[in-house]
């Protein structure tokens, strides 16, 4: 090879110091404990800057700090961002939610870069014990880097931060028992909780899934009991599989466990309710008394998370550590109801949202651009004979393995966010006791998650795939990003169960459009079920292959396939009972279908609100019409790959599909246009990244290598030979 | 096949890109492939004398570790010891048959990962072939006898299926008689080989040979990487691990990097091509065997990907029978989640694909075998579309396998996710079968391309034969949309001879639709390559939609071969379930082609439940006959005796970050309380 290596140009990230002083074109502002030499680093950054700015429009923090490859861009994707049909800012501002937050989060991610304690490059080459000791120091360190730069708890700082180091952190579900305080526990119990979570004086977790039951939380099997002689809840782990088992930070972290378990007060089971119960030594660590505790061993992923296992022998806890917002024990023994059954749901609502934002979808745009940026700098073979060897992104099924999981990367970035806002909406009302919007913010956090967590790993493995044979080595970061997204589709709520939880919400407002036909209960459906009511066509109205690039026409042909499935689930479900089925037995004779009608509905409510917040961005027309073209790859990609749906009553007609099918193909080659722009706008940091193959530079091969270099296994010696393959040899020659 | 026979067989494959044996498949594997004839695997245990048997059960040295609860280097390690220490009891109990030898290393390494097999799959198979009398003289003994480990460098890191594309060179330099061996870019670094990183000593290496001054392509050198003695890597060479991947820890792939690295004339295998002292090149004869090579490593895939899925439906099943949830009943005990229609939903078309898979795997051997005798009597006419079929069966079967391990795992909710269930290794030993020996979508247009031969073959008005017979029926009237009104009522969603030819109907129209949107293309691009890349998401549905037919074809015959009448019963809901599933998921095709109708697709769908509820009661009996140990499940969820939840215990109390009650990294912790 023998390539000189060009010089390391100082990289924003550590190259800026000028001390206390914001950087003038970002705001950036480096952390006081730095002292560099100002002059040079001002200069230097502002000629990167300049530099970079010059050839690719866009700031240089895209650019990796450190690598040496770093100052110079590989031709082939150089050439990708020559000239842009939009501005690729404004983009990365629309999906940070507004240029100042771009510019924070730039800013931070700076500060984060720049901490040789948060470098996630040694991931790869560490065992479980290793990635956990770093999570938890990682968390130390940027607990303390909040501490001295004012980063509040709950900040867009904080959540930045952790963004910027992949959620490789420990202490992810301290947060959530904290929140489950929040939002279960009376203001009294906040008040005393609360700050001694925010201060980790004590370190939580929260316990619900069991050995032997997860997602049907009526049938976990451990138990509170009250004892009013001492006023306090026993809780026991009866048999082997009511263990606690999967909680992260129980296994050897925390030091106390949110357990979810059956209230048995008075002599009566009262379902499942939430209890504080210390489970570690504040002093040294060692489990109390009546709790066996440990580390559930290794799993796919979350090798930096110490998910465990909690058994409890007797143990007793106060009566005030039972969280009572919405129920609670008196010294006596009554039990008092003060909210509806589902309230103890809220705070699974409260993660299901979270994790959308926080965890599942960055981990598809990563593995996005990680696999567009490989194939425009892969070549492999020949489109023509006489041409040099194509990039892997012009080859058409290329396309179709690439382009579909990007229009989901944007799409559910506006549903999440759409989400989230009603959330906010619903969540304010619900704390007050208001809980008219529960169903349905419960329904659609439940089948959001579960189609997107599914459609999320589907496209991660699918672009990890498109990669070739370097997409199964670790350091393409692909196979990380799949083990760790496809947990999503299990934890926080096995996917198959969520969407019938959906399902019963989907039937119970279609029932209700049946019961007074024109009355004003049409008007009260809830908004995400409006459509039920609305006037639909019998036949598509399309005539041509343009036609279906109308979001009205799409979105309303969605809308017909999923009334559609809604109806005909039901009437299945009806025509049971109606032959005599009982009525868990007619049920479970139809989920199958049910689960095809959520799925169907959950499809066009993505579609819908991808379509709707296209329309805000009208005013940006190249910016909207680059992604409207997603919008419609999204919308006819769901078409084509359930073309029996649409064909079924003859809403949509072979010769239809053929034109949807036209239109789509005929999408592929502009998106190639915009693939790579489109990846850059996620703007993730190559740290952040952390894959040799999807690098901003391009530089993927000579990555590959020295990354390779560094393996333990290259660097350690061989121990096995010494010991093993010598012998081996010596020991034939000797007897030849 | 005797052992000359397979030798022979699994000789270099030099057109299919990355290697099955960068993932050492090894000499396991191949020796696997001998007893493909015992339908089941595991029933030919009786091949190793009882003897033989207990010598390996008894002993200490081949217990097996739990390797879940080591890391990288320490699996390597234990691999390497593994090895080794089968190498020196083979030599100890005098070990020589490859039937016996077989069987001791499939009770010894389980379902192990060999750094050293590559010396034995490939390595010395590419000798025998490849390499002269004199060459193999020399070299042949001493790789026996393991006196030098070699293995096999073909991938390099920027090229894989594409083997033109490959950049080594070989230099030829006639004044002091040796090659030059050089890694000319970043890309060309040898990049993948199973065994290369910190095993062999040795490589056989594939390089662009240039001598007087012109390139004549691909060949084979043998190269020596490390010193003997010190193993040391040899001045010139740079070669190492290629760092930790999906999977196999176990195993070394490694890199390979030369610089001016000069070995001398005779090191170039010669058998077929020749370069003389003064450098002349002397062209080699035809060698069609190569082509039956790669048939034969493709076929033996497909059993591959029945045998995976076979192993991941097993742990689901068993564990889905033995976890309670929820009620369906309000009152009644909690269910089995097997009683859940959702979950029969999600498993039961993998248990009917598994089988399926396992009919084609068989089937695949034996048509290898029969083709392999035409050959051998010089007639070579099945064997194009014999080697379309496999690059096609291979990707199509790869494919559904690794979505279908995944959803077996999903099905198995949480604890899926630990390792204890053995899923995640099985998806990630199995899934880089979907680019290694050909990359799938690369195999799908191999298909196609013969299914577009094919079809202009029958255009300009000969017919073809073969499982592609039915483009013989294309230009009459039967797929023309304004006739078929009489088709529907034809399909019989009863019949499994009906369904196939539904199967068939959908693969002529989607061939038809791709020959024609070609052509069309064609007429528009001018470059019949470029239109082929427009054409080529629709090639691979044709791909898609022919090997689903062949599948289901297969399946039928062979169920109709069953005499045993009760077998017979439960293999046909089997193939139904198979057939009538693949309608419901691809209805678009059915109904769009006008091969089914609305109502018919509705009866499909019904029909599909009612399957699912008869099949429940032998469901755990049905993965039961696939006859795994628990130890080659390797899986606590899978066992036999359904003793899940005392075992999931246990088995993580040996985890090593148990072995404290307080872990030593609680200064972490106690620092943090003390400092916020």
């Amino acid at each position: 090879m023998g390539s000189p290596v060009p010089p390391v140009r100082p990289p924003h990230s550590l190259g800026a110091a000028i001390a206390s002083t914001e950087c003038v074109l970002c705001g950036w502002t480096p952390p006081s404990s730095w002292s560099a030499p100002a002059v040079w680093l001002e200069a230097t950054h502002l000629a990167s800057l300049r530099q970079s700015q010059a050839m690719e429009g866009n700031p240089v923090h895209r650019v990796s700090a450190g690598d040496a490859w770093s100052s110079s861009m590989h031709p082939d994707i150089e050439s990708e961002r020559h000239s842009q049909s939009f501005n690729v800012e404004e983009l990365t501002n629309i999906l940070d939610g507004g240029a100042q937050n771009t510019a924070l989060r730039r800013k931070v991610e700076s500060i984060i870069h720049s901490e040789p304690e948060l470098s996630l490059k040694d991931n790869y080459f560490m065992t479980q014990n290793e990635r956990y000791e770093a999570a938890i120091k990682k968390k130390f360190h940027i607990l303390m880097l909040a501490q001295r730069l004012g980063w509040s708890e709950g900040s867009s700082e904080l959540q930045y931060a952790s963004r910027s180091v992949s959620g490789d952190l420990g202490f992810a579900i301290h947060h959530i028992f904290q929140k489950t305080i929040r939002s279960l526990g009376s203001e009294e119990q906040i008040a005393k909780w609360d700050p001694l979570c925010s201060k980790f004086q004590i370190l939580g977790t929260y316990a619900q899934t069991e050995l032997g039951h997860g997602t049907y939380l009526q049938g976990l099997e451990t138990e509170a009991t009250y004892d009013a002689a001492t006023q306090e809840f026993v809780v026991h782990s009866p048999t082997m599989t009511a263990i606690k088992w999967w909680p992260g930070d129980l296994g050897r972290s925390a030091t106390h466990a949110l357990v979810q378990a059956q209230l048995i007060c008075s002599g009566a089971r009262q379902g499942m309710h939430a209890f504080i119960v210390p489970i570690r030594s504040l002093d040294d660590h060692s489990p109390l008394p009546g709790i066996t505790i440990g580390d559930i061993g290794p799993k796919m992923d979350f090798e930096h998370t110490d998910n465990g296992f909690l058994k409890l022998d007797h143990v007793r806890i106060p009566r005030e550590n039972m969280l009572n917002r919405f129920a609670q024990v008196l010294p006596d023994g009554t039990y008092v109801k003060l909210g509806v059954p589902k309230s103890n749901y809220l705070s699974m609502v409260v993660v299901r949202v979270d994790i959308l934002l926080g965890e599942v979808l960055p981990l598809l745009q990563k593995a996005c651009t990680i696999a567009v940026r490989y194939a425009v700098i892969r070549r492999q073979s020949r489109l023509r004979p006489s041409d040099p060897e194509a990039k892997v992104l012009d080859y058409q099924t290329q396309q179709q393995k690439l382009f579909p999981p990007l229009a989901m990367a944007y799409a559910f970035h506006f549903v999440a966010n759409n989400l989230l806002e009603f959330f906010h909406h619903s969540y304010s009302f619900i704390l007050d006791g208001d809980f008219a919007l529960l169903p349905e913010l419960h329904a659609l956090s439940a089948g959001l998650k579960a189609m997107l967590s599914d459609f999320c790993t589907q496209g991660v493995e699918q672009c990890r795939r498109a990669c070739g044979g370097h997409g199964y080595s670790k350091l393409s970061g692909l196979p990380s990003l799949l083990t760790r997204v496809t947990a999503s589709c299990t934890y926080e709520g096995e996917n198959t169960v969520l969407y019938l939880q959906t399902a019963r919400f989907l039937i119970k407002s279609y029932l209700n459009t049946q019961k007074s036909p024109g009355s004003a209960s049409k008007g009260s459906l809830p908004q995400s079920v409006a459509y039920l009511t609305a006037p639909d066509l019998a036949r598509c109205p399309a005539q041509t292959a343009a036609d279906f690039l109308q979001p009205e026409l799409y979105t309303t042909a969605w809308a017909h396939v999923a009334v559609r499935l809604i109806k005909d689930s039901v009437h299945h479900l009806q025509t049971l009972r109606q032959a005599g089925a009982d009525e868990h037995d007619a049920w479970n004779q139809t989920t199958v279908i049910h689960v095809q009608a959520t799925k169907a509905h959950l499809y066009y409510v993505t579609v819908k609100i991808f379509t709707e917040a296209l329309e805000k961005l009208e005013s940006q027309p190249a910016i909207h019409q680059v992604l409207k073209r997603l919008s419609d790859l999204y919308a006819l990609h769901g078409i084509l790959t359930n073309a029996g749906d649409f064909l079924h009553d003859g809403f949509l007609s072979g010769a239809q599909i053929d034109m949807a099918r036209k239109a789509y193909l005929d999408l592929l080659p502009f998106i190639r246009k915009d693939a790579i722009l489109l990846t850059d706008a996620f703007d993730f940091t190559d740290q952040c990244l952390n894959s040799a193959l999807g690098c901003y530079d391009g530089h993927a091969y000579e990555r590959l290598f020295q990354w390779a270099q560094k393996s333990p296994t290259n660097t350690e010696g061989n121990p096995a030979y010494e010991k093993y393959i010598r012998p081996l040899l010596q020991g034939r020659r000797a007897r030849l | 096949m005797d052992r000359g026979a397979w030798e022979a067989t699994i000789h270099g494959v030099t057109k299919s890109g990355t290697r099955l044996s960068d993932f050492t498949f090894t000499f396991k594997g191949i020796l696997k492939v001998l007893v493909f004839n015992c339908f089941w695997i595991g029933q030919a245990s009786g091949d190793l004398s009882q003897e033989n048997k207990n010598l390996i059960l008894n002993d200490p040295d081949f217990q097996h570790e739990n390797l879940n609860f080591l890391s990288r280097s320490q699996r390597y390690e234990v691999a390497v010891k593994k090895s080794a220490i089968m190498v020196q009891k083979m030599r100890k109990f005098g070990i020589a048959d490859p039937a016996e030898i077989m069987w001791f290393k499939k009770l010894h390494l389980v379902n192990f990962v060999e750094p050293v097999g590559l010396n034995y799959s490939m390595f010395i198979p590419t000798l025998l072939n490849q390499g002269t009398t004199a060459q193999q003289e020399k070299w042949l003994h001493s790789s026996k006898g393991l006196e030098i480990i070699g293995t096999y460098a073909q991938t390099e890191m920027g090229h894989g299926t594409h083997l033109r594309g490959l950049e080594t060179t070989a230099t030829y330099d006639p004044e002091t008689q040796e090659f030059i061996l050089n890694s000319p870019t970043v890309t060309s670094i040898k990049w993948w080989p199973g065994g290369l990183g910190k095993t062999s000593n040795h490589a056989i290496v594939l390089a662009q040979l240039f001598t007087q001054g012109k390139c004549y392509g691909l060949h084979a050198f043998i190269v020596p990487i490390r010193e003997l003695g010190t193993h040391k890597p040899l001045p010139g060479i740079t070669v190492g691990d290629i760092g930790p991947k999906f999977g196999y820890d176990e195993m070394d792939n490694g890199y390979l990097k030369m610089d001016n690295y000069r070995i001398p004339r005779e090191n170039m295998l010669m058998k077929h091509a020749q370069v003389k002292p003064d450098g002349t090149y002397v062209k080699p004869l035809n060698n069609k065997l190569t082509y039956g090579t790669m048939v034969f490593i493709r076929s033996f895939l497909v059993g591959e990907s029945a045998r995976s899925l076979s192993k991941a439906c097993t742990i689901a099943v068993r564990y889905s029978a033995v976890r309670h949830q929820s009620e369906i009943n309000p009152g009644e005990p909690e269910p089995q989640i097997l009683d859940y229609q959702t979950q029969q939903y999600k498993l039961f078309p993998l248990l009917a694909t598994a089988y399926a898979f396992q009919f084609v795997g068989a089937y695949m051997k034996e048509t290898y075998l029969r083709i392999n005798e035409d050959i051998g009597h010089g007639d070579l006419s099945e064997l194009p579309e014999l080697h379309a079929l496999t690059a096609g069966l291979k990707a199509f079967t790869s494919w559904t396998t690794n979505t279908a391990i995944e959803a077996c795992r999903m099905a198995c909710g949480g604890h899926g996710y630990s390792h204890c269930s053995g899923l995640p290794n099985i998806y990630v030993t199995f899934t880089p079968t979907c680019t290694f020996e050909g990359e799938n979508t690369v195999m799908m247009l191999q298909t196609a391309r013969f299914l577009m031969k094919s079809y202009d073959q029958v255009h300009s008005g000969k017919l073809v034969c073969g499982m592609v017979s039915y483009l013989n029926d294309l230009p009459s009237q039967r797929i023309q949309p304004q006739q078929v009104a009489v088709w529907p009522t034809m399909v019989d969603i009863n019949s499994p001879d009906s369904l196939t030819e539904a199967y068939k109907l959908r693969a002529a129209r989607l061939v038809e639709i791709a020959a024609k949107n070609l052509q069309t293309e064609v007429i528009h691009r001018k470059s019949k390559e470029v239109a082929w890349n427009l054409t080529s998401i629709d090639l691979v549905r044709a791909s898609e939609a022919h090997c689903h037919y062949v599948v289901v074809k297969l399946f039928t015959e062979k169920v109709l071969q069953i005499q045993e009448k009760s077998i017979q019963a439960v293999l046909r809901r089997l193939c139904l379930l198979y057939s009538l599933y693949g309608i419901s998921q691809n209805a678009g095709d059915f109904l769009q082609g006008s091969i089914m109708t609305e109502s018919q697709i509705t009866q499909v769908n019904g029909r599909i439940k009612e399957l699912l509820t008869a099949i429940r009661p032998d469901a755990v009996a049905l993965v039961d006959a696939f006859d795994f140990q628990d130890v080659t499940l390797g899986s606590v969820l899978g066992r036999y005796d359904g003793n899940v939840y005392e075992n999931l215990f246990e088995w993580a109390k040996k985890s090593p970050l148990n072995k404290t009650e307080v872990h030593e990294s609680y200064k972490h912790l106690k620092s943090l309380q003390s400092k916020l």
